[in-house]
């Protein structure tokens, strides 16, 4: 149905620089996740596709014509508010009507699509109600349903989920990514939440500083990393990020030394391992074992049980925390002093600036969620 | 916060006596309206008289009341509906598409209201003469309308803050033009606050004396106008003044009456969220 495509996009407002030159291509039902820490351009992005926010520079194309100039209405786009921004004196169903109304849809055909999102988001027994008398998940799906009616191209979601309570927030985060397969329609959704990031989209988009850090799927961004930034926001707990030192580099990948003195050796391309050079070892909470030996080691500082796994915090020296996620059984005792193993093949290092070096065997996770 | 009985008693006692403060002139002069003229000059003051509904009569002889009540309700009514026609679109833009300049739009425009009106009374008075508009309901309303510009705009500015942005960029997205958005949304949002505006609208030019005295002489001349007929060369006529001033106040006094809580609720709209 549609796509989007962002080529040199920028935004600025007099010197102060938003958006910096983002090219992204979003294909046709793809579910986009923007993602990044709050004020990294993520929603200011989202409302320049919009056309919210003016375009200062680059290029939007929708559906293969170029957009930036076009008034919001006629992008072909609907957007879901963190706010909802529903019209507070009008019914659910007037609020639903609102854009059909200013279309000039006929009445009995604006009823029809106005019943058809009230059926498929269960909203059938509120229709006569207003905003004020909702609980915040109806809310929230009645802006949906405000926008599924129109039935636009491209649906753009500005943190939909950051007002609702947790429970709710994973409840309605199913059924979006329902309402993503049933709809068939391209979705761009905006969220400082990695797990929503992770949980729903087709390919994340990782964002800093008006600047897109790496685009892949959840699982690429998970295992490869592109820098140390997208290492350590994207996965829960947080991937143990370790200053080492660059040993030395063969065939089978870099050694590096560690901060007890350890070593351990990553099976990495060696062409940006200079030896003797700082880098940082990136190790996944679940890649670090508690084992007899292991090139590192510590004191046990806090332990979480969480029932089916178990998180156990190390304090490796000068107070430098590491997370290590073991199953539901692993029962090591505060205080005690022990080592950690180190799965290699499935840790990553970054260079001295924070960049990925290649790994020397790469699984292919490209493939996105089957519709 | 728990309140002693004591307190509560001493603060009601507090409440009643600043109310019959406010409230005495008001009295004192309703008192006098009934008065013999005689009766109302008297030292000390008579608490004890026969009342009696002369001046009343007097008054109606050598006035028509009726006329002046229409100019007031003409002109306040007329030049509020204007005043509102003409700030809503100036708040609305001021409101949602602000610049670097606005702030200092708002502070200019109410800084005219700190220029005493009798500095601008003469080129005023000439520019009402050439167009023919002196002693006239138009000349009125235009005089009455941009004096109350300012605050008008600048109520119905801050009513249309509080209105969220999502609101209105959720009808942007939807396809609303600015005046489906004016129409649609921002007017059924902020009606306590517009209605407010206007009351306060309307009461300010019902008491507004110094241009209605100074540009009115007959055709048009409201009821400020009516009260200040009665200070004659002749002397003061105190009982008589006080029941053409009284037959002035009172419509204002029960519409005010009538509307005091859409007043209370507009000018304290948004202090509370």
């Amino acid at each position: 149905m549609a796509t989007v495509s962002l080529s040199n996009v920028q935004k600025h407002y007099g010197d102060v620089h938003v958006i910096q030159g983002v090219d992204l291509a979003i294909k046709d039902r793809e579910f986009v996740v923007f993602v990044g820490p709050s004020g990294c351009g993520k929603s200011t992005l989202l409302r320049m596709i919009a056309g919210l926010e003016e375009i200062t520079g680059g290029e939007l194309k929708i559906d293969g014509s170029v957009a930036n100039d076009v008034p919001p209405d006629q992008r072909g786009l609907a957007m879901v508010f963190q706010s909802y921004a529903l019209y507070p004196h009008m019914t659910v169903a007037n609020n639903m009507a609102f854009a059909l109304k200013l279309a000039g849809v006929p009445k009995t055909e604006r009823d029809a699509k106005v019943a058809e999102a009230a059926r498929i988001l269960q909203l059938e027994k509120l229709l006569d109600r207003r905003p004020g008398q909702l609980s915040g998940g109806q809310r929230q799906r009645v802006a949906i349903g405000r926008a599924i009616v129109r039935q636009p191209k491209v649906f753009l979601f500005d943190e939909p989920l950051s007002n609702l309570d947790a429970s709710l927030r994973v409840q309605m985060r199913i059924e979006i990514a329902r309402l993503h397969n049933e709809l068939d329609a391209t979705m761009i959704y905006v969220t400082h939440d990695q797990i929503e990031a992770m949980t729903m989209a087709d390919r994340i988009v990782v964002l800093r500083a008006g600047k897109i850090e790496q685009v892949g799927t959840p699982l690429e961004l998970y295992h490869y990393p592109a820098n140390t930034f997208v290492a350590g926001f994207i996965g829960s707990p947080k991937m143990n990020l370790t200053p080492v030192t660059v040993k030395g580099a063969d065939a089978t990948g870099v050694a590096v030394t560690l901060p007890g003195g350890g070593t351990v050796s990553v099976p990495v391309e060696a062409a940006r391992a200079t030896p003797g050079s700082s880098a940082t070892l990136g190790v996944r909470p679940e890649n670090f074992v508690v084992a007899e030996s292991g090139p590192m080691g510590g004191k046990v500082a806090v332990v979480e049980q969480l029932g089916g796994e178990t998180l156990v915090y190390v304090d490796v020296g000068d107070g430098t925390l590491v997370t290590v996620k073991g199953g539901g059984g692993l029962n090591v005792p505060v205080g005690t002093n022990v080592r950690l193993a180190v799965s290699t093949s499935e840790s990553n290092l970054f260079d001295k600036d924070g960049l990925a070096m290649t790994p020397k065997v790469k699984h292919d996770y490209s493939a996105t969620k089957v519709h | 916060m728990k309140t002693k009985p004591r307190d509560k008693a001493l603060m009601t006692l507090l409440g009643w006596g600043v109310a019959f403060i406010v409230f005495f002139p008001v009295l004192w002069m309703a008192l006098a309206s009934v008065k013999t003229e005689l009766d109302a000059v008297a030292t000390p003051p008579k608490i004890l008289f026969r009342p009696t509904l002369e001046n009343y009569a007097e008054i109606n002889q050598r006035a028509d009341y009726l006329k002046f009540f229409t100019n007031s309700i003409v002109e306040s009514v007329g030049a509020t509906l204007v005043c509102l026609l003409l700030a809503a679109p100036a708040a609305y833009a001021m409101a949602f598409f602000p610049t670097r300049k606005t702030k200092d739009i708002l502070m200019w425009m109410l800084s005219t209201k700190m220029m005493p009106a009798v500095g601008v009374l003469v080129p005023i008075y000439i520019l009402a003469i050439q167009t023919h508009l002196l002693d006239t309901w138009a000349g009125m309303i235009i005089v009455y309308t941009l004096m109350n510009l300012p605050i008008v705009v600048w109520m119905l500015y801050s009513f249309f803050r509080e209105v969220p942005k999502e609101i209105l960029e959720a009808a942007r997205m939807d396809g609303a033009t600015p005046r489906q958005q004016l129409l649609e949304l921002l007017l059924p949002l902020s009606l306590p606050g517009i209605m407010s505006t206007a009351l306060l609208s309307i009461i300010i030019c019902w008491n507004e004396a110094f241009w209605s005295i100074n540009l009115t002489a007959s055709k048009a001349a409201p009821l400020t106008a009516f009260i200040a007929s009665f200070s004659s060369p002749e002397g003061l006529f105190w009982a008589k003044l006080s029941a053409a001033s009284l037959l002035a106040i009172a419509p204002i006094l029960v519409f005010g009456w009538l509307t005091q809580k859409q007043l209370v609720r507009g000018l304290t709209f948004g202090a509370v969220k």
